[in-house]
């Protein structure tokens, strides 16, 4: 808008800077801050009082003083170039290329902040994705155009996990839908996001991956743009490309600790562990933008991967990601200690979506059935289990001892699996009944008789005892 | 003129004080977006902006509209879907696309649709506020009635002749008592937050039958009553509400989705149109209206969407209607009263929750009632709000404040839903206290209806106390009269209890298969407890299969097949006195 140079500031304080005298800024809009130096940095304005503006600078204050600054207002909210070309690139958490290869050529620009999706506009999400990992597949199946997240706790296997996924990932029903990974890393480790890349790499994937990173020694206050960055881009394909995209972003808590840090230097009152009143409506603006648009070809799915502090689910960060996201797949340490891959805590976990996107025509017909029955008989492993613990297991009922069995079954063969292993819906609900079958029919009720006349063999159960 | 001089968020202070009142809706720079005033110090006006703000610059004019945020009553609400300030979302889409844009400024009924408008008075009449003068059909289910606003009183001049009509067109002319002419058209205007005035509270006697066993047997609810379901993620709230806003006994439907999902508000608009009322066969799009703020929506119009949908139920319950409303969630309703209270920089009491809130929510909650109106009709609105602890944890300032003034509380129980328990109402820290003023309904129905849920009740709470035992020793070693009451518990939580909303006879129950359900497992119950005490061993009576069949039953008996349980009674006599005497 302005060529106007405002030289100096006010105030620092953390990431934010303040300066007075400006006339015609207005509200989220990005300013320029060019040092002596030459360096040029990015804010953003977050409040205006009068003549008086206060910026967030996205790359930090360091080497900032009150007199070696010339800032400039751009009049315009952050932008990102966009263009199919995005894919097979890697940027930073705000947008820029750090893969050496050039800026990008853009076919239009797409306001970082995006908007609230219409709830009209949007299309109920029914197709599943294929991830084959059974504990996915059959207790907690992907939708398109879903968001789930996967909770878990430092050194647990859930990168793995992602990658797996996002490997295997397949799009039923239309074999030659075109499909991408979006992948946002938010203040993770190096070798973290190496890893990412070096996997995306050997499956030959990385053509359709684009990377925003936003490494753990990166400035915070990008680490707040980062999925916005992604996202954006993600949408970009999604619905003007019609690309079916998966947006893979870890780690949702480094992202919410970054947001209560400059809550802080902003000096807003704390709510709950000191993180900012609306970390649930910040989250939902991220959380939110996955989906499907009525008319369009496209869509956006979302696996967020967080870590659990303390491994504590009712810590704010998992507790409102799971009162956003349709479902969450929680991570198990002990079964993680068990060697059993992935380690999913099957009870805890959950997909609000899947109940209209499995079944005849999407995956199996008795997929709910056995999902359900599933569940049910394995949170009574654990009652069994409380009572062993207490009585010892000598003293357990025959129905209880046949439970412990099953249990300890269902954790080996169903659950671990390999992380090549690649097994299909029908291998995955068949071995679902073959270890049903292990269980006396009676205690089978949530299934009906027809259904149990057709699939219920005591033989079935038989391949599992040594 | 006046100006912006800050903007921080959603909250906008303008230099001017003398010009605005409290709660006036203004209209916030060069783009009009819409905002409300919240507070006047001598020094500055501060408003909330129910749009996004992000563009907004200092300098921009802020104008005054002289009149409070209103919402727009009349024909055509019924069926569409509004965000939380009553902006008609279908008609956004047409206007800008799939994604909201702020500024956008549209009349909240559709000016263009005519009604079929029949007169109700003629020139002379004398009509006082609440009096109907004329009646539109709007859905197939509902008869919109207009109504002369509350505080308006006069004599007829002009009635137009029946035919149709739009919205806006004038129908009627009265006379004030200065003498003054007032036009009236279909629609009226009331302030969002200012309760509809009603003649009196009635006594709340008649029950919201939902159609789910839990509630109705277990923990009913009055129409006219409140109530809460407080659970964590995953125990199915939004399912509950859902259930309800499907299958209640309810005239109209008033479902906001207040902060949530919007895929689940797509899930509604979807399923709803699919759905058939039990009552009427017609879609339930037919009786339902939906106000959507969902999460990533503006903050300060979530705080509207839940006072937009108390006045929209009031205006119909004006008309001798019955509306429930679902409000899903109020948490993030108070979430939204928070960040608005902290960007004001107010001192916070609880958990960075205002001190005001505890008053916000009785406020909210107390304009449910059973009342008889203006007009001499009797009519009702019915909250039922979903809260979602912090946390899981009950005792966090929402839920603490939320059960103050509720009368129903609807405890979703973790560990039910781990076990795909559902409905997961825990039916031990669950109450209603409408349950004995609901009892002559009951009885009349059927005389035994309390007596059958008392003795469920009963049993259940047998069930409680041995389970502590079981927990240290294992059931093995119980004798067999209370291996029975475990037992029969078991038909109770699996066979009635837990409901299957995706089966098409489970999903709505009718009264009398509730009853005779319940008779069915207490007679199961007494029949085995005499057999037992005559020395008959438990594991003799469960070989008859009489106990699984119980189980099953819900599935077993379509909902138009009632004289199939006849059956049921008699194989259970037969069957377990052919045991006693052999």
């Amino acid at each position: 808008m302005n060529n106007i140079q405002h030289i100096g500031l006010t105030d620092i304080n953390g990431p934010l800077i303040a300066l007075e005298g400006v006339k015609g800024a207005a509200f989220d809009e990005i300013a320029k801050i060019r040092l002596e130096d030459g360096s040029e940095r990015i804010g953003r304005v977050v409040e205006l009082e009068g003549d008086k503006v206060m910026l967030q600078v996205f790359e930090g204050t360091r080497g900032i003083s009150l007199k070696n600054t010339r800032t400039t207002f751009t009049g315009k909210p952050l932008e990102i170039p966009l263009s199919t070309e995005i894919l097979g690139r890697i940027f930073s958490g705000a947008g820029k290329p750090i893969d050496g290869l050039g800026e990008v050529f853009p076919e239009k620009m797409g306001n970082i902040n995006g908007r609230a999706l219409n709830p009209v506009a949007r299309q109920y999400p029914r197709n599943y994705i294929h991830t084959g990992i059974s504990s996915i597949d059959a207790l907690m199946t992907l939708i398109r155009g879903q968001k789930l997240p996967i909770f878990s706790g430092s050194g647990l296997s859930h990168n793995k996990l992602a990658v797996q996924i996002a490997r295997q990932a397949k799009i039923t029903g239309e074999e030659n839908a075109d499909f991408a990974i979006v992948f946002a890393a938010m203040g993770v480790q190096n070798d973290v996001a190496d890893y990412f890349r070096r996997s995306f790499e050997d499956t030959g994937a990385i053509e359709r991956v684009c990377m925003f990173l936003n490494l753990s020694n990166d400035p915070i206050i990008e680490r707040l743009l980062t999925p916005m960055c992604a996202l954006t881009a993600a949408e970009y394909l999604a619905f003007e490309k019609n690309m079916h995209i998966l947006v893979i972003m870890t780690d949702m808590t480094s992202y919410a600790e970054a947001l209560r840090e400059f809550s802080s230097s902003k000096g807003e009152i704390p709510g709950r562990k000191g993180y900012p009143g609306y970390l649930y409506s910040n989250l939902a603006s991220i959380y939110e933008r996955a989906g499907i648009i009525e008319g369009s070809m496209g869509s956006v799915t979302q696996i967020p991967i967080l870590t659990m502090p303390n491994d504590d689910i009712t810590h704010p960060i998992p507790d409102l990601t799971a009162y956003i996201t349709e479902g969450q797949i929680v991570f198990d340490r002990e079964l993680d200690q068990m060697g059993i891959y992935p380690g999913v805590s099957v009870l805890l976990s959950l997909s609000r979506l899947m109940k209209d996107g499995i079944g005849e025509g999407f995956t199996r017909a008795d997929h709910s059935a056995v999902s359900n029955q599933l569940f049910a008989s394995y949170a009574k492993v654990q009652e069994a289990r409380s009572l062993a613990s207490v009585i010892g297991e000598e003293e357990l009922s025959k129905t209880d001892r046949a439970y412990m069995a099953f249990g300890e079954l269902f954790e080996r063969h169903f659950l671990n699996q390999g992380f090549n292993e690649n097994r299909t819906i029908d291998e995955t609900l068949d071995l679902g009944w073959d270890l049903l079958c292990t269980l006396p029919r009676s205690e089978l009720d949530r299934i009906d008789e027809k259904l149990l006349d057709e699939q219920y063999n005591e033989q079935r159960g038989e391949k599992f005892k040594l | 003129m006046n100006t912006i001089y800050s903007i921080n968020g959603p909250v906008v202070k303008t230099a001017c004080t003398k010009d605005f009142s409290m709660l006036e809706m203004v209209l916030v720079g060069d783009r009009r977006l819409i905002g409300e005033v919240i507070g006047i110090s001598d020094e500055l006006t501060t408003i909330q902006v129910y749009e996004e703000t992000a563009g907004l610059k200092v300098g921009e004019p802020v104008i005054g509209t002289g009149a409070p945020v209103c919402a727009n009553l009349g024909p055509g609400i019924i069926s569409n879907i509004f965000d939380g300030i009553e902006r008609p979302l279908r008609d956004m889409t047409k206007l800008t696309g799939a994604f909201v844009t702020e500024g956008s400024g549209l009349f909240s009924l559709d000016t263009e649709r005519e009604f079929d408008v029949a007169m109700t008075v003629k020139v002379g009449d004398k009509l006082k506020g609440g009096d109907i003068y004329c009646t539109a059909p709007e859905t197939p289910l509902i008869t919109h009635k207009c109504m002369i606003p509350p505080d308006m009183s006069g004599e007829v001049v002009y009635t137009a002749r029946n035919g149709k009509y739009k919205v806006n067109d004038i129908v009627l002319k009265l006379k004030l008592e200065n003498g003054d002419i007032k036009e009236l058209s279909l629609v009226q205007k009331w302030a969002i937050k200012k309760p509809r005035p009603i003649k009196k509270h009635l006594r709340a006697t008649v029950p919201l039958i939902t159609g789910q066993r839990v509630i109705d047997t277990i923990i009913p609810i009055a129409k006219g009553g409140t109530a809460a379901i407080p659970g964590g993620f995953g125990t199915g709230k939004t399912m509950t509400q859902h259930q309800l806003a499907k299958w209640c006994d309810a005239d109209i439907i008033v479902y906001i989705g207040c902060g949530e999902r919007g895929n689940e508000m797509t899930q509604v608009l979807e399923e709803f149109s699919e759905l058939t009322d039990p009552k009427s066969g017609r879609p339930l799009t037919d009786r339902t209206v939906l106000i959507a703020n969902t999460s990533n929506m503006p903050v300060a119009a979530r705080e509207a969407s839940i006072y937009t949908g108390i006045t929209l139920a009031e205006y119909y319950r004006d008309m001798g209607y019955h509306i429930a409303i679902m409000a899903d969630s109020t948490s993030r309703w108070a979430e939204a009263l928070r960040e608005i209270s902290g960007r004001l920089e107010e001192m916070p009491a609880e958990e960075g929750f205002p001190a005001y809130l505890p008053s916000r929510l009785a406020e909210f909650y107390e304009r449910a009632g059973y009342v008889e109106t203006l007009n001499g009709k009797e009519g009702s609105v019915t909250i039922i709000g979903a809260v979602s602890p912090q946390g899981s944890d009950f005792s966090e300032p929402v839920t603490q404040n939320t059960k103050r003034f509720v009368r129903c509380f609807w405890a979703l129980d973790k560990s039910l839903a781990y076990a795909r328990h559902y409905p997961a109402i825990d039916w031990n820290s669950s109450y209603s206290e409408y349950a004995e003023e609901l009892a002559d309904y009951f009885n009349s129905v059927n005389p035994d209806f309390t007596e059958l849920r008392h003795e469920l009740s009963y049993i259940l709470s047998e069930e409680n106390k041995l389970m502590e035992i079981v927990k240290l020793i294992g059931a093995d070693v119980l004798p067999d009269d209370q291996k029975l009451t475990i037992e029969t518990a078991r038909i109770v939580r699996v066979g009635f209890l837990q409901q299957n909303a995706y089966h098409k006879d489970d999903t709505y129950v009718p009264l009398e298969k509730q009853r005779l359900m319940m008779k069915v497992i207490v007679d199961l119950y007494k029949k085995a407890l005499s057999a037992i005490r005559a020395g008959v061993p438990l594991s003799d009576i469960k070989a008859l299969g009489l106990f699984d069949k119980a189980v099953k039953m819900k599935y077993d008996i379509p909902n138009d097949k009632l004289s199939m349980f006849d059956d049921y009674f008699k194989e259970i006599e037969e069957k377990i006195d052919a045991l006693s005497i052999s």
